[in-house]
């Protein structure tokens, strides 16, 4: 879409590694405005390690992150800051089991924004309804479908009004049949103009939403750029070898 | 039982009717002090023990002495008898003769069961703490809250939550313990009752007091059960 928007997320040769097992080699990444970028590539290459750097939930090694042109990894820099102004969506999607739907999308809202109950009552209703949650307000959790689990997780994320939404493989756990619903919900919130950083094994999903697909390998991007190019006419050896794996799995 | 050889004797001695309607209103009136204290040292325990187990969760680098602290605190005070804490504590400190320091030997008493009843207690909560899914702390970070509020408002509730059957199990032991404190001279029911015994040669009192005691602690004990959830209660 827009190569031209300004940048919002910069990732500049970031390393990670836990303990003795090197996760992320040198990963250089640009997310502009209006953008989304999918994260493919097989489990274990980086991809969800990459998404909690980013939201410094993990300490990088080395690089720098920038989140509209300001360093974020700077040890100097409040990490409780940055991550209001980010959203970050979890596989499992995370849910506070102790509270209801409402509860679970104004906590942030109310606590880290410090919006007013009632305020931040209103447009978590209204988030809630805009995910098609209307009337599931008051239901914790444990009463929730795995797929209405996930979109109020991508309500809760999105109430702060982040600046870049980040998505953890958000329908890795979900039953097949429930896919489709949390899939529209990113879709409306891409209509939208989020930018948003997208790790997925959805590649039909990839190719119709993202404007970049990067394509990770052993904690390194291999190859990035428009899906018609990546997913369709892919340069590399092991996109390839990917690609044709998730084919004979039904999966692209 | 009934027919046992010995049970014409021990009706006479453990429960005596008589003497169980003369001295009950005495252990009664020393019953009242183990309620009070256990009502006392129990909000102490509660509130000691989660700041201790929340200081020793803690990941902050700055809070390692702090948490080191807990560790020799929960080590001490859980290795030690309480009947031996109730001891030192209550003949100890009157002896160093420091001004300042309690004498009472009630709220002495009260001192030493809250010590040794603290260090379970931070276990109790500690245990809670580590059950709630690190998931949960990086969802409430992402959200922007701080690790105090992530605390306050994410993982505290889940935890307490899930360590209220223990520590309602812990209070039932306490509420029992508090009779400990005899040995420090104070008019509690188990006192009462000693005395009774002593000047009857009656063992009866002991049975009031026991009876006492059950009474407080059996209905605990069904608020234990219905915390743990439906497959807790006796059916």
């Amino acid at each position: 879409m827009s190569a031209s928007g300004k940048p919002v997320l910069e990732v500049r040769d970031v390393t990670k590694a836990f303990g003795e097992r090197q996760v992320l080699r040198g990963i250089d990444l640009t997310v502009r405005e209006h953008e989304a970028v999918a994260l493919i590539g097989a489990s274990g290459s980086g991809k969800s390690t990459l998404l909690r750097c980013i939201d410094l939930l993990e300490e990088i090694d080395d690089g720098d992150v920038f989140l509209d042109g300001e360093v974020i990894t700077d040890p100097a820099v409040d990490p409780v800051g940055v991550r209001r102004r980010l959203g970050l969506v979890f596989q499992a999607y995370n849910l506070f089991p102790h509270m209801t739907a409402l509860e679970n999308v104004v906590l942030g809202e109310r606590r880290a924004h410090g919006a007013s109950r009632a305020e931040a009552e209103e447009q978590g209703r209204a988030l809630l309804a805009r995910f098609g949650l209307a009337g599931r307000e008051d239901d914790r959790p444990d009463n929730l479908s795995g797929g209405q689990q996930q979109r109020v997780a991508i309500a809760r994320a999105f109430a702060g009004r982040p600046r870049a939404l980040l998505l953890d493989e958000v329908t890795s756990a979900l039953d097949p049949e429930l896919v489709g619903e949390v899939l529209a919900a990113v879709r409306d919130l891409k209509q939208e103009g989020m930018t948003m950083v997208i790790a997925t094994h959805e590649m039909s999903f990839a190719r119709e939403v993202a404007d970049q697909v990067a394509f990770l390998h052993e904690g390194r991007i291999l190859e990035q750029g428009p899906p018609a190019q990546v997913l369709e006419a892919p340069q590399q050896d092991e996109t390839r070898r990917f690609l044709s794996r998730l084919l004979e799995a039904g999966r692209a | 039982m009934l027919t046992s050889p010995g049970w014409p004797e021990v009706r006479e001695t453990f429960f005596n009717w008589g003497v169980f309607r003369e001295s009950f209103p005495e252990v009664l009136g020393g019953f009242w002090l183990d309620v009070k204290l256990f009502l006392i040292v129990e909000a102490a325990v509660l509130a000691v023990g989660l700041g201790l187990a929340v200081l020793r969760t803690s990941r902050a680098p700055a809070f390692f002495p702090l948490r080191l602290l807990t560790v020799v605190y929960v080590d001490l005070f859980r290795g030690i008898p309480t009947i031996l804490l109730v001891f030192l504590v209550g003949f100890g400190i009157p002896a160093l003769r420091l001004s300042g320091l309690p004498t009472d030997p009630v709220v002495l008493g009260g001192i030493a069961l809250g010590l040794s009843y603290s260090a379970y207690v931070t276990e109790v909560y500690r245990a809670g703490i580590r059950s709630v899914h690190r998931g949960q702390r990086d969802a409430a970070l992402a959200i922007g809250l701080t690790d105090a509020q992530a605390l306050r408002h994410v993982i505290l509730p889940q935890a307490i939550r899930r360590v209220a059957p223990p520590l309602l199990n812990d209070f039932v032991a306490l509420q029992k313990d508090v009779a400990l404190i005899s040995i420090l001279g104070p008019l509690e029911a188990f006192r009462y009752a000693q005395i009774i015994e002593g000047e009857t040669f009656n063992f009866t009192p002991l049975i009031a007091a026991a009876l006492l005691y059950l009474a407080v602690t059996v209905p605990l004990a069904r608020v234990v059960d219905r915390i743990g959830g439906p497959e807790g209660v006796v059916r």
